[in-house]
């Protein structure tokens, strides 16, 4: 029973590594500019057919091809940004919004014309058998995902509390007009954002291909399930997004395997939307900074 | 006189403008079949192929002199994977290029919501989905038939090949698609005809990216063979987690594994892997007295040669049909209700793609589970098993 039940724990882990890291990238632009970027889950796409182009159809090494992919993918985001948000001559959340669902179609498209419709993958990051705990499998790829996931964790706590970009990224997002006041230059920290956020969700992307096959449309599914967990944890803030993801994951995992996978996705909305009636803010989220937030 | 040349050259240069536009019509009038697939959205994985398959038959007959000297034109009609979409483009064809018949569209859904119309215009329809509603009852489907082979037929080839090996309790998995819930309603049906119990009936979502859970519970039950009843990324993301878990118990997959891309990504996972699949995919392995091998080999090497592409089983839907009105058409000319008749009670024994077609008043699709070989994956590649 216990195997049963540690089986079930690994899958949510593995299902929920996933949402983690993209409810991470939509906190990135949500704390610089209070925009939802819907195109993240796009972002993710990217990564992964980059992942797959640069290793599996152009034969370049591993490392290379992962500092290429990522690099593709900061450009996306730069593009996205100085193209379609900057041009924009209101400020008005929603439109801004808008513009990133009308991005995310123009991407898919781009995305399915190069790549066609197929499922692609390429090799885990190290070979071997699954490994063996308590009678339960886990696969090597879904640590790797998990290592990576903290490894983002660690690197954008520190660039948001110790270099001065990231503490100016922070003042946008409280006050736009105030940062501007004390010199800050707040167009170019919307734009760093951009092409965080999209490196992270590509290197979503790169880790989570090899568990679940990439196709061009995979990006909405992803970013509402990354959404969820950017909210369940509290919108803004990077470990909530952690722990909304494994939460849902785990959820999801649980009433699949207790109840009826039928219902997993049913269950995992109701238990999130629990969350909201009861805490507003998020599991993570004070209810102070909720009351000042613009979205 | 330089006037007299230049009127000369202006009325030279009228004729032949003129007698260009004329041209074409003293060849015969070209035959028009309309096409109703999904060549973009949800269901793209079955138009694509077909809308390919239909455009190769056409330009083939057509360099081979048409038919009965009249040109084939096949008009493609993308419905967007969309019912509402499905219903305008076959009013188009009808109304505005008055087809003599329409072959698709692609899925189910499509397709019934196509059945009244075609029996209002008196069209023949031939449809290339699966659903066991687009034909039966027959007495109210007069004018459409399907290539496709039964969701039914599926299962039965399954479970007959379960019950040789001694298999009496099952685990099923199907994805939350119009795929699945056909298959699933298709499984269960099925199952106490062959004298087998389904013990665990599980879903997942057509983008999950774990099935894990669902293969746990299908174990710890106590299920003898597990089968898993979908398309695209799903069926590989099962047989990656059938194989991490060691199961030990036999995954089955339903007709839609049979491309050899779902190899390539599940890689050495795959192998064992077991699937009632059309002919089309297992061409090479067939014997020679085999009916079909001569038309398979040569409509999947015209057609990878074309399309750099495996045309799949949903291919060869699109080139039975349209293979099935040409003919008809070669025979009786173009006569809507000839058409029809000729179809219905002509096509015996007929080989096609998909099997070996037999019409009749009581059934308009003409296969059963004999379509199907059971094929295993064995060194990546498919092998016919008993």
């Amino acid at each position: 029973m216990l195997t049963v039940f540690l089986q079930f724990l690994f899958s949510g882990l593995t299902v929920g590594s996933v949402y983690a890291l993209v409810g991470m990238g939509f906190n990135i632009i949500y704390n610089a500019t209070s925009i939802i970027n819907l195109a993240q889950g796009e972002f993710v796409v990217v990564g992964g057919l980059m992942m797959w182009f640069f290793s599996d159809s152009l034969h370049l090494p591993f490392i290379v091809s992962i500092c290429l992919t990522i690099l593709s993918a900061g450009l996306v985001g730069l593009l996205m940004e100085r193209l379609t948000i900057r041009p924009l001559k209101s400020h008005d959340l929603l439109l801004m919004i808008m513009v990133t669902i009308s991005v995310s179609i123009v991407l898919r498209g781009i995305l399915a014309f190069k790549f066609g419709k197929d499922p692609y993958d390429y090799p885990a990051f190290s070979e071997g058998d699954p490994l063996n705990i308590g009678g339960a499998i886990i696969q090597q790829q879904t640590l790797w995902v998990i290592g990576i996931t903290g490894l983002c964790i660690i690197l954008l706590y520190l660039f948001y509390n110790k270099t001065i970009i990231g503490k100016a990224m922070r003042a946008c997002a409280v006050d736009t007009t105030a940062a501007q006041l004390v010199g800050i230059n707040v167009s170019r920290m919307v734009m760093i954002s951009f092409v965080l956020s999209a490196m992270v969700g590509a290197i979503g992307g790169i880790a989570i291909t090899p568990i679940s096959l990439m196709e061009y449309d995979n990006g909405p599914m992803l970013a509402v399930k990354g959404f969820c967990a950017a909210i369940m944890g509290g919108l803004g803030r990077g470990r909530g997004a952690v722990i909304g993801g494994f939460s849902i994951g785990i959820l999801e995992s649980m009433t699949a395997g207790y109840l009826h996978s039928g219902l997993k996705d049913a269950v995992a909305l109701v238990i999130l939307l629990l969350v909201l009636f009861l805490k507003p803010a998020g599991i993570l989220g004070s209810s102070a900074a909720a009351r000042l937030r613009k979205f | 006189m330089k006037r007299t040349i230049l009127c000369a050259a202006f009325f030279l240069s009228i004729f032949i403008f003129a007698s260009s536009l004329v041209a074409p019509c003293t060849a015969a009038e070209p035959y028009r079949i309309g096409a109703v697939f999904s060549v973009t959205g949800a269901a793209s994985f079955l138009g694509e192929p077909e809308k390919n398959s239909a455009i190769l038959l056409q330009d083939q007959i057509n360099k081979a002199g048409g038919v009965n000297g009249h040109p084939l034109e096949v008009i493609i009609e993308d419905s967007k994977s969309d019912e509402t979409q499905a219903v305008l483009s076959a009013k188009k064809l009808l109304e505005r290029d008055k087809v003599l018949a329409i072959i698709g569209p692609s899925t189910t859904g499509e397709s019934m919501a196509l059945v009244p119309i075609l029996n209002v215009a008196k069209t023949p329809m031939i449809s290339c989905a699966t659903g066991a509603g687009i034909t039966q009852p027959v007495n109210e489907r007069h004018w459409i038939f399907k290539v496709a082979q039964y969701d039914f037929s599926v299962a039965e080839a399954l479970f007959a090949h379960m019950k040789k090996h001694g298999i009496s309790k099952v685990g099923i998995l199907t994805i939350t698609t119009g795929f699945g819930d056909a298959g699933r309603k298709a499984l269960h049906d099925m199952a106490p005809k062959y004298g087998i119990t389904i013990v665990a009936d599980e879903r997942y979502g057509p983008k999950d990216s774990d099935m894990t859970t669902q293969l746990t519970k299908v174990k710890a039950i106590g299920a003898q063979a597990v089968i898993n009843w979908s398309v695209g990324p799903g069926q590989v993301v099962v047989t990656k987690n059938w194989y991490a878990l060691k199961m030990g118990i036999p995954l089955y997959q339903s007709h839609g594994w049979g491309s050899k891309k779902n190899i390539e990504l599940a890689g050495k996972a795959a192998e064992g892997v077991i699937s009632p699949l059309g002919r089309l995919v297992v061409w090479d392995k067939l014997s020679d007295k085999q009916q079909q091998k001569s038309l398979l080999k040569k409509f999947t090497s015209d057609y990878e040669a074309r399309f750099k592409n495996e045309p799949g089983t949903f291919g060869g839907h699109a080139y039975d049909s349209l293979t099935m009105i040409v003919e008809a058409l070669r025979k009786v000319g173009p006569d809507k209700n000839k058409i029809r008749d000729y179809i219905e009670t002509r096509i015996k024994k007929w080989p096609g793609t998909g099997g070996i077609f037999n019409m009749s008043p009581q059934d308009h699709c003409g296969l059963d589970k004999d379509a199907f070989e059971m094929v295993v994956v064995k060194n990546a590649d498919w092998a016919l098993t008993k």
